[in-house]
């Protein structure tokens, strides 16, 4: 492209044309599937479809109906519990397995396969492993048990109290693995003269990461909370192949009403709105953020 | 003689790819995955390939909630199977308005379905605008306790005979290390229990205020209190049976681990496939031994409308060998469920189904509530009823106000 010096001011619309013609395939997926289904579910989420959409409206009726539905309120507070844990207790633990492994150990790719492993299975099989491991009669209760510890409870998935912490148990160890690894790179990424003038300036170490590191690894940071972040809305599989919501509804997540409602009730009109409420949810926490993020200044 | 069968396997071996090539393969979905039903289906499928077609299995486990859905979007994606299971009642109901299924009024007016099929209110469950859209198999009641002959010897109790004596035995049996109720976890099992209380203890005419007048005052009065704290009952006696699948449940009423299950009479399919007698290994009570009613929910094979004229045609000649009788005999024994033609002969049945039957004789059924109340009704109940159950701190005045409040935006 060099070949073809630029005489007077190029036209932007024909600047790496190649480029641009490429991303059309990527830009229409955006646009009419993304976008489009996207509106297309709120406007549904305004009428009255059952088993198939029809067009009659109905107002506010399905968001009213949704909001006094008990069971949507127990989906988003366990929502709410699962995500902010996820997203702090992967980040914590992350970093620390991260840290750890970059204090040159030896046989450290031999565990970082073992910590990444997890994350090579599906949620449904992460599902399922922890619930025989949760199971109190075949799992962690009934080892400890045995080891004379009659008394012994652990039994998280039959209780409704705490299920929700036994399905939070089963996704750290699924996703940690990944977030290790990320940080491993964005720690690697570090330029070893900074830890050299750390050490002369006899800053100690726990100081040198919390103080220096963390805020040069920002980046690897923003990803990481991105990453984490849709994976805790779309929980579903997880849920489903370990307790199926229960017991009783104990365990349910937004993603969960929505499919149920719209194809278990058949009764689409009440889906959509749980899912718009759902856009919204994200919507209203990224909105902010982005604008403060990107809005302030122009990127090139 | 020898020889001669030689010459038939001989003749079988010649004709059989022949007839294979006229053969119309038919996928066929349905969720009997379980032993017993799994027997039925074998049945089923051996009489239609009896005709020259070919039966696809199309079989999906994780009990109709999970397999609807996956039907549903397969015909309304543009997928459609062969034939495919569905309850009796509303279920199909707007794939038909739509137009997707296949109109099979053809098909019963040849068949007599008007005059056959026993009662006829499963007819009319199939019937929209006058025209017929499915074919009934069986019926399936819910009003039914198994009870563990063996259980109650270990706790040394009588069996009971109705439900008040199994509330009555459940301390001697909890004593004995014996869970009194096994409750799968799955929603619909607690909302199906709670339904069966309603019609054993309540009655034919509290149920049908309730779920076919959609009567919410009723819902929340005093009548259906009495329902709530028979409910109340049932969870502290289930608590404890930490079992998800129907059939695990049934397992441990098998097994004497379990006093006794409230489910339907599917259920009979797996003591069936266990070798157990009814009356000596166990015994079940229909009606909970109360008001003996039973709804006439089950099961119905639905067509959807297919391009290939070879598979409509076999379309037609399934939905034809369903309502055989000869079909009807060998599936229904299988299953356990109850035949839907009073003229097919039963001989081979056992006391349970016998008892089943003279129900259905003597003309006490109900319409189920699949019949009665839509899906998305359905699942605000059992939504309700797995919270109820597993939760209990949910008083049942509490319940029963939520419960009122369905009832009253029913459709």
């Amino acid at each position: 492209m060099a070949a073809h010096a630029p005489t007077g001011r190029p036209n932007q619309l024909f600047r790496n044309l190649n480029a641009k013609i490429a991303s059309i395939p990527m830009m229409l997926v955006a646009l009419v599937i993304f976008l489009g289904g996207t509106i297309w579910t709120v406007f549904y989420s305004f009428t009255n479809s059952r088993l198939l959409p029809r067009l009659n409206f109905v107002g506010f009726d399905q968001y009213e109906r949704l909001w006094a539905s008990s069971r949507w309120i127990i989906s988003i507070q366990n929502l709410a519990i699962y995500g902010i844990l996820s997203l702090i207790f992967s980040l914590v633990i992350g970093f620390m397995l991260a840290a750890l492994m970059d204090q040159k150990i030896r046989f450290e790719n031999t565990f970082r396969t073992i910590f990444l492993y997890p994350f090579a299975l599906s949620f449904i099989v992460t599902g399922l492993v922890w619930q025989w491991m949760l199971n109190p009669e075949f799992g962690v209760q009934s080892v400890i048990r045995s080891l004379g510890w009659t008394s012994f409870a652990f039994d998280p998935l039959y209780n409704p109290d705490i299920v929700i912490y036994g399905i939070l148990i089963a996704a750290l160890w699924q996703g940690t693995g990944l977030v290790m690894c990320l940080m491993l790179a964005g720690l690697r990424g570090i330029d070893e003269d900074i830890w050299k003038a750390a050490r002369v300036d006899g800053i100690p170490m726990w100081k040198t990461y919390l103080l220096i590191i963390i805020p040069m690894m920002r980046p690897v940071f923003i990803t990481t909370l991105v990453i984490i972040a849709s994976g805790i809305v779309k929980v579903y599989d997880l849920v489903v192949a370990q307790t199926s919501g229960g017991p009783g509804n104990a365990s349910e997540v937004p993603a969960k009403y929505v499919y149920d409602y719209m194809f278990q009730a058949q009764n689409l009109g009440q889906g959509f709105a749980a899912s718009t409420m759902m856009l919204l949810t994200v919507a209203i926490i990224v909105v902010p953020w982005a604008y403060l993020e990107f809005g302030g200044r122009k990127r090139g | 003689m020898n020889i001669r069968a030689m010459a038939a396997a001989l003749a079988a071996t010649v004709t059989l790819p022949l007839g294979a090539a006229y053969a119309t393969d038919l996928e066929v979905t349905h969720w009997w995955t379980s032993g017993g039903e799994a027997a039925a289906v074998g049945e089923l499928a051996k009489a239609f390939n009896a005709t020259g077609n070919k039966w696809v299995d199309g079989a999906i486990a994780g009990s109709g909630s999970t397999a609807r859905p996956i039907m549903i979007s397969r015909i309304t994606g543009g997928d459609p199977m062969g034939a495919t299971q569905f309850n009796h009642g509303r279920q199909a109901e707007e794939l038909v308005q739509e137009g997707l299924m296949r109109d099979l009024t053809a098909v019963a007016e040849k068949g007599k379905w008007k005059d056959v099929i026993k009662p006829a209110s499963l007819l009319d469950s199939c019937t929209i605008d006058g025209k017929i859209y499915c074919a009934p198999i069986n019926i399936h009641s819910w009003q039914w306790l198994w009870l563990s002959n063996e259980a109650f010897k270990k706790a040394g109790v009588e069996v009971p005979k109705n439900w008040n004596d199994l509330v009555a035995a459940a301390p001697a049996l909890k004593k004995a290390g014996i869970q009194p109720l096994a409750l799968g976890g799955q929603p619909w099992q607690a909302n199906g229990l709670f339904d069966v209380l309603t019609i054993s203890l309540g009655g034919k005419d509290l149920y049908e205020k309730v779920y076919k007048d959609k009567d919410a005052k009723v819902a929340g009065g005093a009548e259906m209190a009495k329902i709530f704290a028979a409910a109340a009952q049932a969870r502290d006696m289930a608590k404890g049976s930490n079992v998800q699948d129907w059939n695990q449940a049934t397992n441990m009423v098998l097994t004497g681990k379990a006093g006794g299950q409230i489910m339907g009479d599917w259920a009979q399919g797996e003591f069936q496939i266990a070798g157990k007698k009814a009356g000596t290994d166990y015994t079940c009570l229909p009606g909970l031994g109360l008001n003996e009613y039973l709804t006439t929910g089950g099961d119905a094979f639905y067509f959807p409308l297919l391009k290939d004229e070879e598979k409509s045609k076999a379309q037609d000649i399934l939905a034809a060998a369903i309502v055989d009788p000869k079909t009807q005999v060998a599936f229904n024994l299988k299953k356990g469920s109850l035949p839907i033609r009073s003229d097919v002969d039963l001989a081979a049945a056992n006391d349970c189904m016998k008892k089943g039957l003279d129900i259905l004789a003597k003309g006490n059924i109900i319409k189920s509530t699949d019949q009665l109340v839509s899906a998305d009704t359905q699942k605000q109940k059992e939504d309700l009823m797995s919270e109820f159950f597993a939760n209990a701190s949910i008083t049942p005045e509490a319940a029963q106000k939520r419960f009122a409040d369905i009832i009253g935006s029913a459709d």
